[in-house]
């Protein structure tokens, strides 16, 4: 018999231990399901985990390892800000999606003009955009108590309505002869978010999410707002005694994970996908949810399950192209994940005991 | 634009169509957090049973045998969350992340060789004499047997959970976990029936929409009815009858917007399409103002610790 038993303090080495633990059982299922599926699950996994790194074809996919990794973390660390202390923002996506509209309408307005102030212009459009998609939660939740996670899923649904709906009518491209979709970045060099060093998928956005790791290393271990939010989750009673003002955490952490995911979206829109249209959104924004929960919810951490998460998309793309493994399976692949890390959690509060049966 | 076109006893009919999915996973959402857990998968699990459900029917050519599959679906895929839940002890908010999100790919993974398809369609029942009524019999008596399954199902929990031992107990255990397993009640045992029934109604609602509301799969076609689901119950303030006033009325506002669409309104599709989302949300913030009547131990870990 084995019975649990809960630690007085969560286990730091199993913290740092169990991302690794739950990526093996990913690997392992995952393989699994592989097979099931027909494939050759050590192909498999090999193609997804090792070929886009030192494959054949590395130069050529490990330049979007940060194009891809780039958006990932600098949602995710506004992400974790917020399930730190307890404020579940999972409507990223939404908050991505009205930034790049944002910023992209800036950009688009001022075409053909060539200034130097327009790109920096259109990501404070975005980060705007973000923040205030993100706002409508916070603001209801701190005047009526309205549970922010559903109101901030049910905006992403407006949102991706409101793209559609943009792209078919006030973006459009007027020379696009009718195609839904707006002008095209890579046509309009001021605004276009292009590689910084060529060939390493180096852009502004990459830049500004590791920016956000340092900010938010700094933030949550050298500043009383940080240890505010810290605090706020990790013991609601105690903030409460040490006058943490709830209010404000709330409207710093919806509101600075809605700029950082706008940001991100404008990033995106204005580079990689290089047009407003009507699917340009990735889901990235739910992805970033299952990288904050990898990443442990701390800024390094975040940084590494980004990255890695991204070498699932790309190995996912070339096990589609080079094993024909469905699309599907590798969105399932990175659910799993989170599924296994969750419960290897288990490990990190509460350690296993064993008990032997006592006679009654 | 015409709105004469619109006729108010087949709106009615359809309003009844479009609020039974949505009211199947509500109730079942609803008697899990009753018995204090917060199951956010309920879109994860719907989509789960809506692939089941026209895999089933497609392969027996039963519509009745793929709502059983798509129960048994929804069930065995909440299975999942009450594992980490119960056992694993993990978050239930990210948990249930999780199971959306997992849910979305299985099916999407499941459904690959079934885009396009047509299933058999699912038979009306036809009552004698009461479907002939005017008005009354195309509102009332002109549906499929899910429909009426839906009403009786509030009906049947709202008795369970006021009259009956079980509910009482379900009831105990959502308000005071500790005093419920103090009294010597398996406190996880019945959380995880709980669970698995919210999963199976689940299930079946998302058929409903494969089988019946569309009828065919496409990938991620609930787009959203789960998490609708989820906020039914906090507008129901946890009550069974209020779980279907709610779906009614989100019924109703989903076919009275495609029925200005159809009627050709000079407002764009994409903004009526959004109005059942918006209006979720002011729901929400107009019902949030009384948060008395949630389940005192809702969304809390449980552990028996000694």
């Amino acid at each position: 018999m084995f019975k649990l038993e809960k630690r007085p303090q969560a286990s730091r080495s199993f913290a740092y231990l169990t991302p690794l633990l739950a990526i093996l059982a990913t690997m392992v299922a995952g393989g699994l399901l592989f097979m099931a599926l027909g494939k050759n699950p050590f192909e498999a996994i090999r193609t997804i985990f090792w070929d886009p790194l030192f494959g054949e074809f590395a130069s050529f996919s490990r330049p979007d390892l940060l194009v891809k990794g780039g958006p990932l973390i600098l949602i995710a660390i506004g992400l974790s800000l917020g399930f730190r202390a307890g404020i579940w923002n999972i409507g990223a996506e939404g908050q991505y999606i009205v930034g790049a509209l944002c910023g992209a309408g800036v950009g688009l307005a001022f075409y053909p003009l060539d200034a130097w102030y327009i790109f920096p212009l259109m990501i404070v459009a975005g980060g705007l955009g973000g923040w205030a998609w993100a706002m409508i939660p916070a603001l209801l939740k701190v005047r009526f108590q309205t549970n922010e996670i559903l109101v901030s899923l049910m905006l992403v649904y407006v949102a991706e309505k409101l793209l559609a709906a943009m792209s078919l009518g006030l973006l459009r491209n007027p020379d696009g002869h009718g195609f839904p979709g707006s002008r095209n970045f890579k046509d309009y060099e001021t605004a276009f978010n292009g590689e910084l060093i060529s060939n390493t998928g180096m852009h502004w956005g990459v830049a500004m999410a590791f920016i956000a790791v340092i900010f938010a290393y700094i933030l949550l271990n050298r500043h009383m707002l940080g240890f505010s939010i810290r605090l706020t989750g990790e013991a609601p009673r105690a903030a409460k005694f040490a006058s943490v003002n709830p209010t404000r955490v709330i409207l710093f952490c919806l509101g600075t994970s809605g700029a950082l995911a706008g940001m991100a979206g404008l990033f995106e829109v204005s580079g990689p996908a290089g047009q407003i249209s009507i699917d340009f959104n990735s889901g990235y924004g739910f992805t970033a949810i299952i990288v904050a929960f990898l990443g442990r919810l701390h800024p390094v951490g975040i940084l590494f399950a980004g990255l890695l998460m991204a070498l699932t998309y790309i190995g996912g793309e070339l096990a589609q192209l080079t094993l024909g493994l469905p699309a599907a399976a590798i969105q399932l692949f990175q659910g799993m994940l989170l599924f296994f890390l969750l419960a290897a959690d288990l490990l990190t509060n509460y350690r296993i005991k064993r008990v032997k049966k006592e006679a009654v | 634009m015409d709105l004469s076109a619109i006729n108010p006893a087949l709106l009615l009919a359809s309003l009844l169509v479009a609020a039974t999915p949505i009211l199947l996973a509500g109730i079942g959402e609803l008697v899990v957090e009753r018995a204090g857990v917060l199951n956010l998968g309920v879109e994860g699990m719907m989509i789960t049973g809506a692939i089941c459900g026209f895999m089933a029917t497609i392969l027996t050519g039963s519509p009745a045998l793929g709502f059983v599959f798509a129960a048994m679906g929804g069930a065995a895929l909440s299975l999942l969350f009450a594992l980490l839940t119960q056992y694993a002890l993990a978050n239930q908010v990210a948990s249930g992340l999780a199971l959306t999100l997992f849910g979305l790919g299985l099916s999407s993974l499941l459904g690959q060789d079934y885009v396009g398809l047509k299933p058999p369609s699912t038979p009306q029942l036809d009552i004698p004499l009461l479907s002939d009524i005017p008005v009354l019999g195309t509102v009332l008596f002109n549906h499929d047997m899910v429909v009426y399954f839906g009403i009786a199902l509030v009906v049947a929990v709202w008795a369970t959970l006021k009259y009956s031992r079980l509910g009482l107990i379900l009831r105990a255990v959502g308000e005071n976990h500790d005093a419920a397993h103090a009294l010597g009640y398996k406190v996880v045992r019945i959380r995880v029936f709980a669970i698995m029934f919210g999963g199976a109604c689940a299930g079946l609602g998302g058929a409903y929409i494969s089988l019946v509301r569309v009828p065919q799969w496409t990938e991620g076609m609930t787009a959203g009815a789960g998490w609708i689901a989820l906020a039914l119950v906090v507008f129901a303030s946890w009550k069974p009858w209020r779980v279907l006033l709610g779906a009614w009325l989100f019924g109703g506002i989903n076919v009275l917007q495609l029925n200005l669409q159809a009627a050709g309104v000079a407002i764009p599709v994409e903004y009526l399409t959004m109005s059942p989302y918006i209006i979720t949300i002011l729901v929400l913030v107009i019902m949030s103002a009384d948060k008395s009547r949630a389940p005192a131990s809702l969304g809390r870990i449980f552990h028996a610790s000694s």
